[in-house]
């Protein structure tokens, strides 16, 4: 491996071997939780976020899901930074964190009922903490920094206590880094010092476009021109992430302002259901790519030293198959909103016009159901 | 009641809603220490502070991108744009996220943010510092627009859209912030006030309906006043409410008069006239006597500013569509 190569360059604590490697700036930390079965913990997490990640993929090609958004292979990234959240910590995600939303505690089905075209993810952002899929590129960047104002406002930054003080997380992908309101937000945030995270996942594409037509500079690099701090880390460790985004969101919640994380990892599925990568990258890249799986380096590492058992794989597969199961059942089960229902909360106070909007067209219906109800009569 | 102008009302209207809800919070360009370019804002950074008074960066999807977030912790954002030209930077975060949050999280999340805008021209300004984007936010779904003509509703008004609990596009007519002092009732009960989203008459007259709103509302007046001295009774309507409209009054008004004429400083093509012209054709149809006529600006750019008058509509265009409306 050469000097430019990223992977001299990132800090990471799990080899793909499997071997836990020291860096001097972090290590991973489980509190006050025995390690071995926090780091269990994790694996078990992204072995099932990678279970609804395939199995919603395998909904879509049923014709259950209009689309699927896929993560596979940023399970590490996503499980590392979702699990370094405290309670009170506040997410912004795009349109692919599933793996963040799982770690939040939101039903996976809410977000399969969007793909399916059952509703635009009308989740209670305040439920989980965790707000509302955004599917505009790099909007919700603003979205964050504008909370995390909101968050200073409340006093509940720098107080020195652990359960009030609070951090914000904004998810976006390398293309959105070419965005306009990322960089806005950078600018906000590092002129208010707010209390937030910007939480990069370079998986090397924006649909074809590889991240060079984005950045000339690894895009860690870009906060400095903004006054706060970056850090690459190896977005398929998840001992590594966990203790950068930890370190992160603590300088956050002590009133210590942003930070840039780049977790640099690989899409290994397609950007959605309706994309051929095949026509813009090479299988052999994959293949290299798959060497560094997020999933079997832990495996590789608890089994080595004992640290979980044949059977507790086992069990863990067992389990993943159940969720996997329940899943596609509860999506074919989901049903259609009714059609009626699109006229309220456009307003939380409605207008004339769309009552009466929606008053003619319910009528209009109406003439429908009775003709078919006629000729049942007649039949 | 006190004598001011209407950048002065709207100043004591922000001053009222940023004492009455400590959720409410005021963004924008320049807008704390220096009181706004047009000094709406002035005074205000001083006695409420920084952390409610909020200078902010150059950057207007920023404003609105960070209002949203501010909205969903509970605050109450009032976002300055500086000019109309400006807004569209930030017409990504309006239109995809402002006006649609409330929408996609079926009520879970509300957007009650004001976007107070200046707009229009008449000031001799340069390029981008004299437009009237107000259809293009009318024509949103999730959004509701108002704009006021005078400072006693500029007073009650921007009030009224802060305590929305939907996101309003606040239209400001720049070239009214200083031209008259007018009466301001500021103690009345804002309960007793008006409804926001409501027009009104502004002058009664019983042959022609002359709808309005912004800046043509007092072009209009002095159309009517030429027009009484004509013998010809001309009633004006102020729409305030571009979004939703409440044409309750306009049809009244149209059944007394049988003559409709619109009149506005943005474009004629898809403009508010259009779509007005298109709903009283639908419910006053037996009672026009004329087609519905639409005094517009051209469907041009907005030209050099030595020649704006030519441009924008003025009381001879409002007069002769007014004649024309008896020539059917």
């Amino acid at each position: 491996m050469g000097a430019s190569d990223p992977d001299q360059q990132f800090v990471q604590l799990l080899t793909p071997d499997g071997e836990r490697v020291e860096h001097p700036d972090y290590r991973f930390d489980s509190g006050a939780a025995d390690e071995a079965a926090t780091i269990r913990g994790l694996y078990r997490d992204m072995v099932l976020t990678r279970r609804i990640d395939t199995e919603s993929t395998a909904l879509q090609r049923h014709g259950e899901l209009g689309l699927w958004a896929q993560l596979l292979g940023q399970e590490a990234a996503q499980i590392g930074s979702g699990r370094a959240l405290a309670t009170q910590d506040f997410a912004f995600p795009t349109y692919r964190e599933h793996g963040v939303a799982y770690c939040r505690g939101l039903d996976p089905l809410r977000v399969l009922s969007l793909y399916r075209g059952c509703d635009q993810g009308d989740w209670d952002p305040r439920e989980h903490n965790f707000a509302n899929y955004t599917v505009v590129i790099g909007a919700q960047a603003l979205h964050a920094t504008g909370y995390a104002m909101g968050v200073q406002r409340d006093g509940l930054v720098g107080t020195g206590d652990s359960e009030r003080d609070t951090a914000v997380i904004a998810y976006f992908g390398d293309g959105a880094t070419a965005q306009g309101d990322v960089s806005e937000a950078m600018v906000f945030a590092a002129s208010y010092h707010a209390p937030v995270v910007f939480f990069c996942q370079n998986n090397q594409f924006a649909i074809s476009a590889t991240t060079d037509r984005q950045s000339r500079i690894p895009l860690y690099q870009r906060s400095r021109g903004f006054g706060f701090p970056g850090v690459r880390v190896d977005g398929n460790d998840v001992l590594a992430v966990h203790a950068v985004t930890t370190a992160a969101l603590q300088r956050a919640r002590e009133g210590n302002g942003p930070t840039l994380v780049e977790a640099y990892t690989y899409r290994m599925g397609a950007h959605t259901t309706t994309d051929d990568p095949t026509r813009y990258r090479m299988a052999e890249e994959v293949e290299q790519w798959r060497a560094k799986d997020p999933l079997t380096r832990v495996e590789l590492y608890l089994s080595r030293y004992g640290l979980a058992s044949p059977e507790w794989f086992a069990d863990l597969a067992e389990e993943a198959d159940e969720l996997g199961h329940q899943l596609r059942e509860r999506c074919k089960a989901l049903t259609d909103p009714d059609p009626l229902g699109i006229f309220e909360q456009v307003y939380v106070e409605q207008t004339d016009e769309l009552a009466r909007q929606r008053d003619e067209y319910a009528a209009y219906r109406a003439t429908f159901v009775s003709e078919s109800a006629g000729q049942e009569v007649g039949a | 009641m006190t004598r001011m102008t209407l950048a002065k009302a709207l100043n004591a209207g922000l001053r009222k809603a940023l004492e009455g809800d400590e959720k409410v919070t005021l963004m924008g360009e320049d807008v704390g220490r220096l009181g706004g370019v047009f000094r709406v804002t002035e005074g205000l950074q001083k006695d409420f502070g920084d952390d409610r008074v909020l200078d902010s960066p150059l950057a207007e999807s920023g404003i609105i991108g960070t209002a949203v977030g501010m909205a969903m912790r509970g605050y109450r954002p009032v976002c300055e744009i500086q000019f109309d030209g400006f807004v569209y930077p930030a017409y990504d975060q309006i239109v995809s996220q402002v006006a649609k949050l409330h929408f996609r999280t079926r009520g879970k999340v509300q957007m009650s943010m004001v976007i107070r805008i200046p707009y229009g021209g008449g000031i001799g300004a340069v390029e981008h510092h004299s437009e009237s984007p107000e259809a293009q936010f009318a024509h949103t779904p999730g959004l509701k627009v108002v704009t006021c003509s005078n400072p006693a509703d500029a007073y009650v008004m921007i009030q009224q859209a802060i305590a929305s609990d939907d996101p309003v596009i606040f239209l400001e007519p720049k070239r009214q912030y200083h031209a008259d002092k007018v009466e301001v009732d500021d103690t009345a009960d804002l309960s007793a006030a008006q409804p926001l989203f409501t027009s009104k008459v502004a002058r009664p007259g019983s042959d022609v309906t002359l709808l309005a709103y912004g800046p043509m509302v007092r072009t209009c007046l002095k159309a009517a006043e030429a027009a009484e001295a004509e013998g010809r009774s001309i009633e004006v309507i102020d729409l305030r409410s571009l979004s939703p409209l409440d044409l309750g009054p306009v049809e009244e008004s149209v059944r007394r008069t049988g003559r409709v004429v619109v009149a506005h400083e943005a474009h004629l093509n898809l403009g508010m006239g259009a779509e007005i012209a298109a709903r009283l054709a639908e419910t006053c149809f037996y009672s026009l006597e004329a087609p519905v006529l639409r005094v517009a600006a051209f469907d041009t750019p907005y030209p050099p500013s030595r020649i704006e008058e030519d441009y924008l509509p003025d009381l001879d265009r409002i007069l002769d569509a007014v004649d024309r409306t008896y020539g059917f």
